[in-house]
C-alpha cells in the first residue's frame, strides 16, 4: 500500500501537534488561573487570551487544509460503531476548537473588559455589556472547557489504543515523524 | 480486528500504560485547578472570607458593595508625559466614569458605620485604551499581602478577641492602619475625601525610562472634620444624598491627581508601607465629577474597576495586590452578573 495516502499531509500533522500542545496548555492555564490570586494570574490570563485568539486563527487554517487535503481512511476492519465514534469525536474536537475562543472573547466583551493581547493588540468589542450574556457565555466557556478536556483525554486514549494495541496505522497517519514499521499488515 | 480476546502480555502492559496516562492527565488537571489543595488562596476563598454571616450581597459587589455612580472628565495637564507615555497624560480631557463607595460587603450599610470610603474610576483615552482603578481614603493599606488580607477578614469575623490579637501579632503592620482608623478625621462628604491608589505601578515614559509610582486623588473641596458620633445623627444614606445635592447645587467636584515617584529602594511590593513624605510628586491632572447617578441603573454598575486594566505606559510592579484584586474582582463580577435578577434595574436594560 502507498504510505503517502495513509498519512495526513505534513502541514496537517505539524499543525495537529502544535495545536495539541497549545490546547492542552490552554486547558491547564485556564483552570489554573481562575483558581489563583498569585501574581502569575496576570501573565497566565494574558497568555490564555493571546493563545486563544491564535488558536482560533489556526483552526480556520486547519479546517481549510482538511477540506483541501482530506483525511486518510480509517482501517477497513474498524467496527462501524467505533468509526462513527471516531468521526463524531473529531467533529466535536473541531467544534470545541472553534467555539471555545469565541465564547472566551464574547464573555469578556459582555463584561465590558477591554480585550488586550500580548503586544498590546486590542480586539474591539463586538458585544455590548450584558449581565445575562456574560453569564451564559462564561458558564458555557467553563463547562465546555471541562468537556473539551475530557474529550482530549478520550482522544489521547484512542490514539494510544491505536498506536500500542491495534497497531493499525491510525496513529502513524498523524504522527509527526514516520514510525518504525510497527503497523501490522492489513490482513 | 486483532482485539480483544487474546490480549498479549505487551497488550496488557499497553492498557496499563494508557490508564496511567489518562489518570495522570486527570490528576494533573485536578491539581492545577486547586481541587487537591484546599489550602490554596483562591478567589472563592477570598470571597467567602468577605461574605458576612448574614449572607452574600446577591447581585452586588462582594466588597465595597454600597456605592453611587458618577460621570465626568479627567483633565490632563500634560505633566504626566515625562513619567508615562499613556495617552491619558497628554494634555486634554478624557471621559471619566466612576463610583463612590463604602468598604463594606453590606449594600445596605449605615454610612456612618463604615470607616473606609472608596472611589472606583475608569478613564478612557482617545486611542481606545482604558485605565481603571479602585482607590480608598486611608493613606496606606491595612496589610502587606493578599494572604494577610484574607487572614484579617477571617480574624475580624470571629467573636473571640484572641483572634484579632493573634492576627496583629502575626501581622504587626496592621497597627498603623488601626491607628489611622481610630484617629483620622471623618468627613460628611465623599467630596471631602482623598482617595489613594496605594498599590505601586510602573510608568514607562516615551524614551523607555521606568518609574515606580503610586497615585492619589486629593480633594479640592474644603475639608470639615466631624466626629463619627455626629455622623450617626445623619440618615443611613447621607453620603449618597450629600454628594448628589452637592454636585447638583454647587456644581462639579474636583480632585487633583498626584503621582508620587519612588526613590530607589522604596518598598513597592508592600502597600502597607507609605513612602517618605519628601518623595517627588507630579500633579498630572484633575478629576472633575459632573453628574451623580444611583448605582441601580447607573453606568458604573456594569464596570469592574479592575486595577490591572491599564493603558500602554502603565504596568503592574512587584506589588502582589493588583493581581490578587483582579482575580477576586473578576470572580465578584461573575457572581453579581449571574445574580443580576436579585438586584433588578428599575428601567429596561440597554439592548
Amino acid at each position: 500500500m502507498s504510505n503517502a495516502s495513509h498519512r495526513f499531509a505534513p502541514i496537517q500533522r505539524l499543525l495537529h501537534w502544535l495545536m495539541a500542545a497549545c490546547i492542552i496548555a490552554m486547558l491547564f492555564i485556564g483552570v489554573g488561573m481562575v483558581s489563583s490570586v498569585a501574581p502569575t494570574y496576570l501573565p497566565l490570563i494574558l497568555i490564555h487570551k493571546t493563545l486563544g485568539v491564535t488558536l482560533l486563527a489556526l483552526v480556520v487554517i486547519r479546517l481549510a487544509l482538511r477540506l483541501h487535503y482530506g483525511a486518510p481512511p480509517l482501517p477497513a476492519d474498524l467496527p462501524p460503531a467505533i468509526k462513527l465514534g471516531a468521526q463524531l469525536s473529531h467533529l466535536a474536537l473541531y467544534g470545541f476548537m472553534i467555539v471555545m475562543p469565541l465564547l472566551g472573547l464574547g464573555m469578556l466583551w459582555a463584561a465590558a473588559y477591554p480585550v488586550v493581547l500580548y503586544g498590546r493588540i486590542h480586539i474591539p468589542a463586538l458585544l455590548p455589556q450584558s449581565d445575562r450574556v456574560h453569564t451564559l457565555l462564561w458558564n458555557a466557556h467553563l463547562y465546555l472547557g471541562f468537556a473539551f478536556f475530557a474529550l482530549v483525554l478520550l482522544h489521547l486514549a484512542a490514539a494510544l489504543f491505536h498506536a500500542l494495541i491495534r497497531r493499525d496505522g491510525v496513529f502513524g497517519a498523524i504522527a509527526l515523524f514516520p514510525l518504525r514499521n510497527r503497523t501490522t499488515p492489513a490482513e | 480486528m486483532n482485539l480483544p480476546g487474546k490480549l498479549s502480555r505487551s497488550g496488557f502492559g499497553s492498557l496499563v500504560m494508557i490508564a496511567l496516562v489518562l489518570g495522570g492527565g486527570a490528576a494533573a488537571f485536578a491539581y492545577t485547578a486547586g481541587w487537591l489543595s484546599p489550602g490554596r488562596l483562591t478567589p472563592e476563598r477570598m470571597i467567602a472570607a468577605l461574605t458576612p454571616p448574614s449572607g452574600a450581597p446577591l447581585g452586588h459587589r462582594r466588597n465595597h458593595a454600597k456605592g453611587i455612580c458618577f460621570t465626568g472628565i479627567f483633565e490632563a495637564n500634560g505633566n504626566g508625559v515625562e513619567l508615562s507615555q499613556a495617552k491619558v497624560f497628554e494634555r486634554g480631557t478624557y471621559p471619566a466614569l466612576g463610583r463612590f463607595n463604602l468598604g463594606t460587603a453590606d449594600p445596605n450599610a449605615v454610612d456612618a458605620t463604615i470607616r473606609v470610603r472608596g472611589l472606583g474610576l475608569q478613564i478612557a483615552a482617545a486611542d481606545g485604551e482604558e485605565w481603571r482603578m479602585a482607590m480608598i481614603n486611608p493613606p496606606f493599606f491595612a496589610v502587606s499581602t493578599p494572604q494577610a488580607f484574607h487572614d484579617l477578614l477571617i480574624a475580624s469575623g470571629k467573636k473571640e478577641p484572641e483572634a484579632m490579637k493573634s492576627f496583629i501579632q502575626a501581622n504587626p503592620e496592621f497597627a498603623a492602619f488601626a491607628a489611622w482608623a481610630k484617629t483620622a478625621p471623618w468627613t460628611a462628604s465623599y467630596a471631602e475625601e482623598p482617595y489613594h491608589g496605594l498599590n505601586s505601578f510602573i510608568f514607562t515614559d516615551a524614551r523607555g525610562g521606568e518609574h515606580a509610582v503610586r497615585w492619589s486623588l486629593l480633594p479640592a473641596a474644603r475639608i470639615f472634620p466631624v466626629s463619627q458620633a455626629e455622623l450617626k445623627t445623619h440618615g443611613p444614606d447621607f453620603l449618597e444624598h450629600e454628594i448628589t445635592e452637592r454636585v447638583r447645587t454647587a456644581g462639579p467636584q474636583r480632585w487633583t491627581m498626584v503621582t508620587t515617584v519612588a526613590d530607589p529602594g522604596d518598598p513597592t511590593a508592600d502597600p502597607s508601607k507609605a513612602w517618605p513624605e519628601n518623595r517627588r510628586t507630579v500633579q498630572v491632572g484633575t478629576l472633575i465629577v459632573q453628574r451623580i447617578e444611583p448605582e441601580q441603573d447607573g453606568p458604573c454598575r456594569d464596570i469592574n474597576f479592575d486595577p490591572t486594566v491599564l493603558p500602554r505606559g502603565i504596568r503592574v510592579s512587584d506589588d502582589p495586590f493588583p493581581a490578587a484584586r483582579s482575580s477576586v474582582y473578576r470572580k465578584s463580577y461573575d457572581l453579581r452578573a449571574a445574580e443580576a435578577s436579585d438586584y433588578p434595574r428599575t428601567v429596561a436594560a440597554k439592548p
